[in-house]
């Protein structure tokens, strides 16, 4: 079984990514658990979604040192999910940082070395914006960072590419999977497709 | 057969309740509960509505199954609190056509003020409670919960939890049953008058079905399962809790029940006898553990004990029973928290900004709008249940009288005063009472996700409802002194509140009426700030659009976030905010 965390910043389209892992591992035959915590994702909150995927799934939810994977749409939501992952887990961020009210007004600050902080964590930082841009698809970035993380997550590439046909609008298709692929592409460059 | 979906535990309940031939839907909405009713309300032929409140949804369910439909009923834990009443009744009368109540808790309080356990309503009520583990089981237990619910004369409760509600998982749906035929309404008093002649016949009728669904809880056909393992350790579950035993305890034998109360006792007593030690494990709640003790059984502790309050998960229960934990990296410290704000435009804002001016004592309320307790705005006193905020308003002012110089004010959104605030008015009005009360009127049920309400008119199925003026209403109430402001503009919205809250002598109702901007998604040119002089009162706003540069202390805007809705720029004394 694989514990995998999405999370982010409401907006961000945590819960498209986790329905194309879902419909992929259901199409593969597995069991498969996609947990949501939403309510306030509207409202610039913190989101995160937990899938666990595989054989015997149990639980839905993923505590310290559980996540075989953690996709993080915002460095600063990366930072947090750190005690969420395995000591051999994989860590894939998008590369951009969305920054909370507190930091805005100067009630509060961000680290000092926020990239200093994800290369020590040994994350496989992805520019997925300017990617998908790239691919002709802007608003694709969460399945950019998708395609960076599907040699990790235990699913065939051809049914992760099937259910992002599936899941995405119609007219959407061939941009998302040129965005897809370009993250996978990606992932393969940096040479972090081994684990 | 029919394919595998991936459903949630909602989606799966709703599923199961138009299969069974549930006809009518009711309910409030309420997280985790609101997307049963969503999903049922698009079902083929049947009809769905949201109601003003719980109990009003109860009641109209009641009614429906008493008329002979197979009935769903769906709401939140604190629903379940504002449903009591006909709860407790209706488990005399018992039903019609089955009668269902979906009742969705909140272990953890992820989108709630508190954390309760409708299990403690299913044992006071004497009605059935089920308890889903997955979709799949929400799906079965649902569709067999009208039948018991027939079988029984009874409301059958199904409960589930935040991560059954909202996970999705596989579920094999069936096809529909051949639609039972709605049973024939007849007259029969003695069922569903209860004035105490007739009552005391139901009471008793109701005691011997408990005992008849205690034989049946108790039986084969009941969804209870034993999972034999260590002979050492036993653990009575249900619910999230038994997903997160299986993970944490692979080697453990379990007994997960499927139906809660009543409980199975004679099933739990022979577990325990198969097992050295048996332990119960649950979420913020200590009902299964009483009810097991109750039957005669000794409950053991795990050696670290478990949490009283919050949610469970594998890693507590491991920690709990001494099992290895995993170890993540260490948090990074000091991180910024990301709590939700109020949306860049929001109409609710400056009448925050208003009141907090004016240092009047807040009552608030329950809705997007308790955002504004948060900093910068920090507006607000207290905030308990749907409707409190005109009733405590009336009681700070009882306490603090006409010498305090503060003035009180209660906050209110329209589903909300829709709810339950209007009985709320009624009482302070009839008791002659003073102060402001603020209805917040941005036309929709904004929190739980954009509902209709009576305000707006618009029903879950689309059909055209009655549209309530909440002018008039507060009006005919009695109120003298009512007024309907736009939110957006701050001199309209600080010269209403002023002259409310100097009248302290008298009640004021101001109505701030201002469509939810994720109503509309009107955006309009956004913003820039020109020539700031780094006064900062545009960021005690609480714009998520709005920043600070950290090394000038100058102001800017973004122009991805701003939509345009100009309640910065109104505030800006040095008219540095243009566009
Ligand atoms: C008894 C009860 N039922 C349901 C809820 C769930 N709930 C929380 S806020 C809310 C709606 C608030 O709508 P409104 O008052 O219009 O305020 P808005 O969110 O639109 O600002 C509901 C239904 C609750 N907390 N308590």
């Amino acid at each position: 079984m694989k514990k995998i965390l999405l999370c982010g910043v409401g907006g961000q389209g945590t819960i498209l990514a986790a329905n194309i892992l879902a419909e992929a591992a259901l199409a593969s035959g597995q069991e498969v658990k996609v947990s949501e915590i939403h309510g306030m994702a509207q409202r610039g909150g913190a989101v995160s979604t937990m899938i666990a995927v595989g054989h015997d799934v149990a639980s839905m939810v993923i505590g310290e040192g559980e996540a075989d994977i953690v996709i993080a749409f915002d460095k600063l939501e990366a930072l947090r999910a750190l005690p969420s992952l395995k000591r051999s887990g994989t860590l894939i961020v998008n590369d951009e940082l969305i920054k909370p009210a507190s930091v805005l007004t100067g009630k509060a600050q961000l680290p000092d070395d926020v990239d200093g902080l994800l290369f020590q964590a040994d994350a496989l930082v992805v520019p997925a914006e300017a990617t998908a841009r790239e691919a002709g698809s802007p608003k694709s970035a969460n399945v950019v960072l998708l395609g960076a993380a599907a040699d990790v997550l235990g699913l065939s590439a051809e049914m992760l590419q099937e259910a992002v046909r599936s899941c995405v609008p119609p007219k959407t298709v061939e941009a998302n999977e040129r965005a897809f692929q370009a993250g996978r592409r990606f992932a393969e460059e940096q040479g972090r497709d081994v684990r | 057969m029919k394919d595998m979906m991936l459903l949630s535990g909602n989606e799966a309940v709703a599923r199961a309740a138009a299969d069974a031939g549930a006809t009518v839907g009711t309910g409030y909405p309420g997280t985790p509960s609101t997307e049963t009713l969503e999903a049922f309300a698009r079902e083929e032929g049947v009809y769905a509505e949201w109601c003003t409140n719980e109990k009003v949804a109860l009641e109209v369910a009641l009614g429906a199954s008493a008329g002979g439909a197979r009935t769903l009923c769906t709401m939140k834990h604190v629903g379940v609190n504002v449903a009591a009443d006909p709860l407790f009744t209706a488990a005399y009368t018992g039903v019609g056509g089955g009668l269902v109540i979906l009742a969705a808790d909140d272990p953890g309080m992820h989108s709630s003020q508190n954390e309760q356990d409708s299990h403690w309503y299913a044992q006071a009520a004497h009605v059935l409670m089920l308890d889903p583990a997955d979709s799949q089981e929400a799906h079965d237990l649902a569709r067999e919960a009208f039948s018991l619910s027939e079988r029984f004369d009874v409301p059958v409760m199904v409960r589930s939890t935040v991560r059954i509600a909202h996970t999705k998982t596989p579920v094999q749906v069936q096809d529909a049953a051949a639609r039972p035929d709605a049973r024939p309404y007849e007259k029969d008093a003695s069922k569903w008058v209860m004035m105490p002649a007739f009552a005391k016949g139901r009471r008793v009728e109701q005691l011997s079905r408990v005992e008849e669904m205690r034989a049946w809880a108790d039986s084969a056909e009941a969804p209870n399962r034993i999972i034999l393992g260590d002979a050492r350790i036993g653990v009575v579950c249900a619910g999230a809790a038994f997903q997160h035993v299986r993970e944490a305890l692979p080697d453990a034998s379990i007994l997960k029940l499927g139906v809660t109360c009543p409980l199975p006792a004679e099933t739990v007593r022979s577990f325990a006898d198969g097992v050295d030690e048996l332990y119960v494990v649950e979420e913020a709640s200590t009902y299964l553990a009483d009810a097991v003790c109750a039957a005669g059984v000794q409950v053991s502790q795990p050696v670290n004990g478990l949490p009283k309050a919050g949610e469970l998960s594998p890693n507590l229960i491991r920690h709990a029973f001494g099992r290895p934990v995993p170890e993540g990296s260490a948090p990074v410290e000091g991180l910024p928290a990301r709590p939700p704000a109020l949306c860049p435009g929001c109409p609710h804002r400056v009448v925050f900004k208003e009141l907090s001016r004016q240092k009047a004592i807040i009552c608030g309320d329950i809705g997007c709008y308790t955002l504004g307790a948060l900093p910068p705005l920090s507006a607000m006193d207290a905030c308990v249940d749907m409707g409190a905020s005109v009733s405590m308003a009336h009681g700070f002012e009882l306490a603090l009288g006409a010498d305090d110089g503060r003035p009180v004010v209660g906050v209110i959104g329209d589903s909300t005063f829709a709810h339950s605030g209007l009985s709320s008015l009624i009482s302070t009005v009839y008791n002659a009472g003073a102060g402001t009360i603020c209805i917040l009127d941005n036309r929709t049920t904004a929190m739980t996700g954009r509902q209709g309400n009576p305000f707006n008119g618009q029903q879950i199925q689309g059909r055209a409802g009655v549209e309530l003026d909440l002018e008039r209403v507060v009006s005919a109430i009695g109120v003298e002194h009512v007024r309907t402001v736009d939110p957006n503009d701050v001199e309209a919205v600080r010269a209403a509140v002023r002259e409310a809250v100097r009248e302290k002598d008298r009640l004021d109702v101001l109505i701030f009426k201002s469509p939810c901007v994720l109503l509309e998604r009107k955006v309009q040119r956004p913003y820039y700030v020109a020539s700031c002089t780094g006064c900062g009162v545009c960021l005690t706003l609480g714009c998520p659009a709005i920043g600070k540069y950290p090394d000038t202390g100058l102001s800017y805007i973004d122009p991805q976030m701003c939509i345009g809705c100009g309640q910065c720029e109104q505030y800006c004394r040095f008219n540095a905010i243009v566009r």
